[in-house]
């Protein structure tokens, strides 16, 4: 019973003033953010704003200069990037990072890494533990390519995919690692207008679907107004507004770091 | 059964070389090639899978055949030879002894690759490449100021091994035990690299950011590959040692390490049958080039020209097979098989076989 | 003191020759970012051909007093080297290039050229050591316990200024700024304008010249040629550039130095079979602690 309350109550992601210096560029500064279970929050900013750098951070690329970031309640300091993954923290990249010389269905196998639950030996002397692992990964890898309705290029290269294809295959392969928070960052980038419908509706059914906290970067405002129900604003590194689409749709702050000021 | 088909052709095949050799249908001179070819069998597609499947560049795979034969010749004198004293086991138990040495030579090989899968953590491509063939060097350069194993005249003593097991039965030995060693090899990459834990290797090698990201543990694959990799190609170091039952440092220098690398390259890159028949190929070229008549006969146009050069088939050998390399390379710069594997270019191949 | 001034003397020496060949490796691989494994042959390719070319200037048929002949010898050796160098690139590297051909292909290929290069030496000139001609006449001065060579100041102060004429061109000059430009990004530099062939093939005439000179001043200070003698000293210059930082002059040089301090060192405390053994240790640590090299820049991700 104390467990269910607790669940219920833990942020899936929380982080505390978190501060990111490289040399003498503060690139993130005082960042806070609390990500409740079932949100789907945006992060807009103009470039070089540090939008990615937050994420790097969470997900353990960078280790951050000072502040905490916990993932459903764990401290992540001085875990490596996949250790962070294994928690609940999946990604996706703003320069689609497949592999992409291994098939479709590879790419969605090899993120199951973090549970796979047998080592090199296992591996060598295909014991049971090992036949019956594969058999629930190519499983569940093929299940994953079915619907997100992948299922016809599981023997492809994804570098022979259609770009729009290639995001979705992306966003598949983090969702294969069973995540309890999915950070997009910038998943409508270099997509057309009717694939970037499609991503819309592709994100709202993922958020459904998966039950999983969707946390996105995107300079679409209209995907960003459409899908986000709150949006933080961040620009030099410093958080300068936060609130539903509508409310940072006309903060003046915000109209300042995308359009300039005036008084200058 | 149609699937085991290969499996099956294959243990004839090798039951069918060890009869051979038993019966003397081939002749010594034969079987040392053969026995050669295992071991470059064993070297190019262990090397292969550092050097191709994870995109590293190591330049220094012979270190780790020269661990494993001195581990494994000093093992196997310590236990059946008589230059250190009286032999610590009896002679019986050689059969089951010695690939227990040839591994425990693999195991310490395997250990000591962590003098280059430490640094790759931090770095790759060319540094790693420095690295790599600063251990070559190092490791060389250590044995050959240990007096008491020889240093650099060498350490011999390890035939009595071998003798001994022909005592028990009077048999091609050596083959035997390279062949096995050579199926063990493939066997061992085939089924690492082609279940999901060895696909993070592949991971690693496409784009090392997004594998870490995606739960894969990169230093942790790392560490186990380059133990892989090294582990075996100490194995083909100890038998190596017995085949030739003498080893000197200066017999695994950079020039060893340069044939490994080429037979990768040469067999493309991450294609485990690649590396296979580039091995072949290679040391079958090694061996046609050892014939000073089929030197000469090539040569003849020039020799004609100036009837003083008299050029010797060891040294043309080495003018010979890098020419070919170079041109080879200008007509297929990804190498013969390029990252596929034979069934990929034969799919119908697929209905004779099952490693995986 | 004299002691160790001597040998700080002869590491400058021996630090002189590795700075001479890392700087050839250094030039080509912060252009191409290629390993390019045959030059510790082209140097050896050099001192053979300094080799033929005194011989010849001093035979009867030119007849020049040695003075006169090493005056000749060294822009003609610098020449042909840099020609052989050229040769490589232009038919054994450019070819790879063109097709896209995987960058470590492009590598085993040097390798093999190296190879070639060695083998086909002893093919047509056989095992014999060749004894190199005294071109300088040696002098050789006593500064209290301390001896000096006129040869010896000639290879230091030969590598300082072959050092500071590169720096000079690679940061002075537009040929040296488009070849910055072409590490940078090959596919831009094109676009520019800028010839990039011409700008790689007169990366190739440095770099190979100068190895084409350090095999000259080696003959001079070691007059024993033989086919081998390339293979070791390039594998250890090479080490030496990448623990400078691979790809910076200025690395090449300090690398080159530190490696001559470090064998002399050994030597003077251990007896010189470990000369190897220590010298590949430290640099080793050094690449351990600092894995892109002194001067190096750390690559940077961007995700």
């Amino acid at each position: 019973m104390q467990t269910q309350v607790q669940t219920e109550t833990t942020p899936v992601l929380e982080i505390r003033k978190l501060t990111q210096r490289f040399g003498g560029l503060t690139a993130v500064n005082d960042f806070n953010v609390r990500l409740m279970p079932g949100e789907l929050t945006g992060l807009i900013g103009p470039n070089g704003a540090g939008k990615t750098t937050v994420f790097n951070l969470v997900s353990g690329f960078y280790q951050p200069t000072e502040g905490e970031i916990l993932v459903d309640g764990v401290p992540t300091a001085g875990l490596r990037p996949h250790k962070v993954t294994a928690l609940g923290a999946a990604r996706t990249f703003q320069n689609i990072r497949l592999w992409n010389d291994m098939t479709v269905l590879d790419n969605i196998r090899v993120a199951q890494h973090y549970q796979l639950g047998y080592g090199f030996f296992h591996s060598v002397v295909r014991s049971k533990r090992y036949k019956e692992r594969e058999a629930e990964i190519a499983k569940e890898a093929s299940e994953l390519l079915e619907v997100f309705d992948l299922q016809r290029y599981a023997e492809e290269l994804p570098k022979n995919l259609p770009y729009g294809t290639q995001r979705k295959l992306e966003i598949a392969r983090a969702l294969s690692s069973h995540p309890k928070l999915l950070l997009l960052d910038e998943p409508a980038a270099g997509l057309n207008s009717s694939d970037v419908l499609e991503l819309i509706r592709l994100v709202r059914w993922i958020h459904e679907k998966f039950d999983v906290t969707i946390w996105m970067i995107e300079h679409h405002m209209d995907v960003m107004m459409e899908l986000a129900t709150q949006i933080k604003v961040i620009d030099f590194g410093e958080t300068i507004a936060e609130g539903t689409p509508d409310h940072i749709r006309n903060h003046p702050a915000v109209i300042t770091a995308y359009l300039g000021d005036d008084n200058i | 059964m149609k699937k085991y088909s290969l499996n099956v052709l294959l243990v004839l095949f090798a039951v069918g070389l060890l009869f051979a050799a038993h019966y003397r249908v081939i002749d010594s001179y034969i079987q040392i090639v053969a026995m050669t070819i295992g071991i470059n069998i064993m070297m190019s597609t262990s090397l292969n899978l550092v050097n191709g499947n994870m995109g590293e560049f190591t330049c220094g795979h012979a270190a780790f055949m020269c661990v494993g034969a001195y581990v494994s010749s000093i093992l196997s004198v310590l236990c059946f030879g008589s230059k250190f004293g009286d032999p610590l086991l009896p002679a019986a138990s050689v059969v089951l002894v010695f690939p227990l040495i040839l591994l425990i030579g693999g195991v310490v090989a395997a250990v000591s690759s962590l003098l280059v899968s430490v640094p790759s953590f931090k770095t790759r491509d060319d540094y790693l490449a420095i690295i790599s063939i600063a251990v070559n060097y190092m490791i060389i350069s250590a044995l050959e100021n240990m007096d008491f194993i020889g240093g650099s005249r060498g350490f011999q003593g390890m035939k009595d091994t071998v003798w001994s097991m022909i005592d028990i039965f009077d048999g091609p030995w050596m083959l035997f035990w390279v062949i096995t060693f050579t199926f063990f090899t493939i066997w061992v990459i085939r089924r690492f690299i082609s279940s999901t834990y060895g696909k993070g290797v592949n991971a690693i090698c496409q784009d090392e950011v997004a594998a870490e990201i995606m739960s894969v543990n990169t230093n942790k694959i790392k560490i186990i590959n380059f133990m892989v990799a090294a582990g075996l190609a100490g194995c083909a170091g100890g038998l190596y040692a017995h085949i030739i039952g003498y080893v000197n440092p200066q017999s695994f220098n950079i020039l060893k390490s340069t044939e490994a690398m080429v037979m990768v390259y040469l067999g493309g890159m991450g294609s485990l049958s690649g590396a296979v028949i580039s091995a072949i190929l290679f040391t079958c070229l090694l061996e046609v080039l050892r014939s000073q008549a089929i030197v000469d006969a090539l040569l003849s146009p020039v020799t004609l020209m100036f009837p003083d050069w008299e050029p010797s088939a060891g040294v043309i050998k080495w003018v010979m097979i890098p020419l070919l390399l170079v041109i080879v390379m200008q007509f297929r710069p990804e190498g013969i098989m390029g990252n596929r594997e034979l069934s990929d270019v034969f799919p119908w191949l697929k209905k004779f076989y099952r490693f995986k | 003191m004299d002691f160790i001034i001597q040998n700080v003397l002869n590491a400058l020496q021996w630090g002189s020759f590795y700075a001479l060949i890392a700087l050839g490796y250094t030039l080509v691989y912060g252009v191409l970012r290629l390993i390019n494994f045959a030059h510790g042959d082209i140097f050896m390719v050099g001192a053979y051909i300094a080799f033929f070319v005194s011989g010849f200037l001093l035979g009867p048929v030119i007849g020049l007093s040695p003075a006169m002949a090493f005056a000749v010898t060294v822009p003609l050796t610098m020449a042909l080297t840099s020609l052989v160098g050229v040769t490589l690139e232009r038919i054994a590297y450019r070819p790879l290039r063109r097709k896209g051909a995987h960058r470590l292909y492009v590598v085993i290929t040097a390798l093999m050229c190296g190879l070639i290069l060695e083998y086909s030496n002893l093919a047509v000139l056989g095992a014999s050591r060749l004894k190199f001609p005294e071109l300088i006449e040696k002098q050789i001065w006593h500064l209290g316990g301390v001896t000096l060579t006129n040869l010896k100041v000639l290879v230091i102060a030969t590598a300082i200024v072959v050092f500071l004429f590169l720096q000079w061109v690679v940061t002075r000059t537009r040929v040296g700024m488009a070849m910055r430009a072409i590490s940078y990004d090959k596919f831009a530099i094109p676009l520019m304008g800028i010839p990039s062939d011409n700008i790689i093939v007169f990366t190739f005439i440095l770099g190979s010249g100068f190895a084409g000179l350090a095999g000259l001043l080696f003959a001079m200070s070691y007059p024993v040629l033989e086919p081998f003698m390339g293979m070791l000293i390039g594998w250890k210059a090479f080490i030496a550039a990448v623990v400078g930082g691979i790809g910076d002059i200025k690395g090449a040089f300090v690398g080159g130095f530190l490696l001559g301090f470090i064998e002399v060192g050994v030597v003077t405390v251990f007896p010189s079979t470990y000369r190897d053994l220590f010298a590949f240790t430290i640099l080793l640590l050094i690449l351990w602690m600092k894995p892109t090299g002194l001067f190096g820049m750390p690559q940077s991700t961007k995700i």
